[in-house]
């Protein structure tokens, strides 16, 4: 059982990444602590910048920084940096093209008993559709940490998605590199692909251990980079399986499920595309994994999909 | 200065014509702000075209940044571009467009939505601080666009972190796209507002170059940024549109610009005669 949340791998990889270069910045909205980042604040109180509750100053700020040669590392409530600051982030980031790292913290229902205001099911939808915005949400702690000692190399806008509370592993062991753009396939196989992105990869892998203990054979994709989007993992896993189901922790519409849909759409005789996310309504509330039981992100609701569809379709 | 205001006259023509090729614009706001970029660009600010990314130039962003057609005059005239590419302005696939666009050299930041350009320069203004140089950096905002909640965030950022080396200069013209800033949503009492955020206020007419000039040229007060509020006439400069609303972003008919780049010269041959 995994202790560590992501977000505290991210306070440890900025660390060790900031004591190496005082370029690197990261900003918080009165958010230190749901960040996990006291650590940093103790530690190099210079690089750290306070903007208090303030979400388009945040990222405004962050973007002159970043014009001036720094590497601000923006940490706030994903449904707040998402959404409060959209504006400042399609214009101030994308647009002007500053190297701000964008880092929505306890994403998706992490703050799953505080509502909607404090859901974040809508900000792959709105992030992917800005044009020079990478779009990235780790699985676990190793790939967490990968992506981060990425962003602190890469010069270009991301936004990225962590959860808040610690989820078991995907991978068994350190990551030696992160590829962004590239899905990963965390297993092969020839019946069906299962693809998903952040805490659902692990669900996804717990299902497809289930469905091959019923003879199928499974294929999971893990699309940590939700843009740019690996299109060919998309059409081979439309190609050579026979169906594709998405799970995502973000609404139906708009998400991963959509994106790989589009993808899909175009090619002939492709798989079927089944989408699995929250439902369009304001989500119930509850421990995420309450929630992801409650709109069938679980292994027992796949298997029934799953089996319905074969028994159905041979 | 009768030079500058010969310049802020020249610039005027430049930007009227652009607008009557184009048949689209921000004539008021242009007019109302030409004298304040013509003191910066002319008079105060360390820029220079050649070097467009030199560290420790000035900065300027642009928050208002409808106001492009006078911005692209005044950079055409530094040399940041040539000044025929003034006749593409929004032109299909130009990069004269009707906002500040980082395309072309000496535009830092691209800008158009309203309430942007403070917390972009208090972040501008900070890099500086923390990287020890001593430029300054200066945003131009439109009164109207006070209303914007994002101006307060930075404002109030601004004074937190005592960056005395920030200007920010507001167009205060009194009027909108709707009609007069106090009937849209009242921004008074503004000085006190910026004071109540922990600003050093200067008020000056903000088209009287010399004016302008000594206001920019003042020692920051330590500690705290500096705002001027710069009080001026939307559509400055040509009598038919000048404090008229309808001219925000009215375009002249031939008749209108032919009066009014008499207008100008006529200004024009008064300084030559001083």
């Amino acid at each position: 059982m995994n202790k560590i949340a992501n977000r505290q791998i991210m306070c440890e990889t900025l660390l060790e990444q900031a004591k190496k270069n005082n370029d690197l910045l990261v900003l918080t909205s009165d958010s230190r602590g749901s960040a996990s980042l006291l650590p940093f604040a103790e530690q190099l109180p210079t690089q750290l910048i306070e903007t208090g509750i303030a979400e388009q100053n945040i990222v405004g700020m962050a973007a002159g920084l970043a014009h001036s040669g720094k590497r601000p590392f923006v940490a706030s409530p994903a449904c707040f940096l998402s959404m409060r600051s959209i504006e400042q982030i399609k214009v101030d980031v994308a647009y002007s093209n500053t190297n701000v790292k964008l880092i929505g913290i306890s994403g998706g229902v992490s703050y799953g008993a505080l509502g909607m205001s404090h859901h974040s099911l809508q900000d792959i939808a709105v992030t992917r559709a800005i044009p020079n915005l990478e779009v990235i949400i780790p699985a676990d702690r190793f790939e967490t940490k990968a992506v981060f000692n990425y962003l602190a190399e890469s010069d270009k806008p991301a936004y990225v998605r962590l959860g808040r509370n610690p989820v078991e592993d995907c991978y068994s062991e350190e990551l030696t590199s992160f590829e962004v753009g590239k899905a990963v396939t965390m297993q092969d196989g020839r019946d069906l692909t299962l693809i998903a992105t952040g805490e659902t990869v692990r669900v996804a892998l717990d299902a497809a251990l289930a469905l091959e203990q019923q003879g199928l054979s499974v294929r999971v994709l893990n699309i940590h980079t939700i843009k740019p989007l690996d299109q060919q993992a998309i059409i081979k896993a439309a190609q050579e399986t026979k169906l594709v189901m998405t799970l995502e922790e973000h609404s139906i519409y708009s998400g991963l499920g959509a994106a790989v849909a589009e993808v899909i759409s175009a090619i002939p005789q492709s798989a079927p595309v089944k989408i699995l996310g929250i439902a369009d309504e304001p989500a119930i509330t509850g421990k995420t994994k309450e929630i992801f039981e409650h709109y069938g992100l679980s292994v027992e609701n796949i298997k029934q999909i799953v089996t319905d569809y074969f028994r159905k379709n041979g | 200065m009768v030079n500058l205001q010969k310049k802020a006259l020249e610039i005027r023509k430049d930007v009227l014509e652009m607008i009557f090729h184009a048949k689209t614009g921000h004539t008021g706001s242009d007019l109302s702000c030409t004298d304040i970029l013509v003191t910066l660009y002319y008079d105060v600010m360390n820029i220079d075209a050649n070097q467009p990314d030199d560290p420790n130039r000035d900065r300027y962003i642009q928050s208002k940044g409808h106001a492009a057609e006078v911005y692209w005059a005044v950079l055409a005239d530094k040399g940041f571009l040539e000044k025929e590419e003034l006749k593409t302005f929004s032109a299909y696939g130009s990069r004269l467009i009707g906002h500040p666009n980082n395309k072309v050299a000496g535009v830092e930041m691209n800008t158009g939505s309203l309430g942007h350009g403070l917390p972009i320069a208090t972040g501008m203004a900070l890099a500086a601080k923390k990287n020890q140089k001593h430029y300054r950096t200066f945003t131009l905002l439109g009164d109207g666009e006070l209303a914007e909640g994002s101006v307060w965030e930075g404002a109030m950022a601004a004074a937190h972190y005592q960056l005395d080396q920030l200007t920010a200069i507001i167009d205060r013209n009194g009027l909108q796209i709707s009609g007069a800033s106090e009937d849209v949503m009242r921004v008074e009492p503004l000085a006190d507002k910026w004071r109540a955020f922990g600003w050093h206020v200067l008020e000056v007419d903000g088209n009287d170059i010399s004016a302008l000039s000594e206001a920019l040229h003042q020692q920051p007060v330590t500690g705290k940024p500096t705002c001027i509020i710069a009080h001026t006439v939307k559509g400055k400069g040509i009598s038919l549109a000048e404090n008229q609303a309808g001219w925000h972003h009215r375009v002249p008919n031939q008749v209108e610009f032919d009066q009014a780049i008499a207008e100008l010269e006529a200004q024009l041959e008064v300084l030559d005669h001083e």
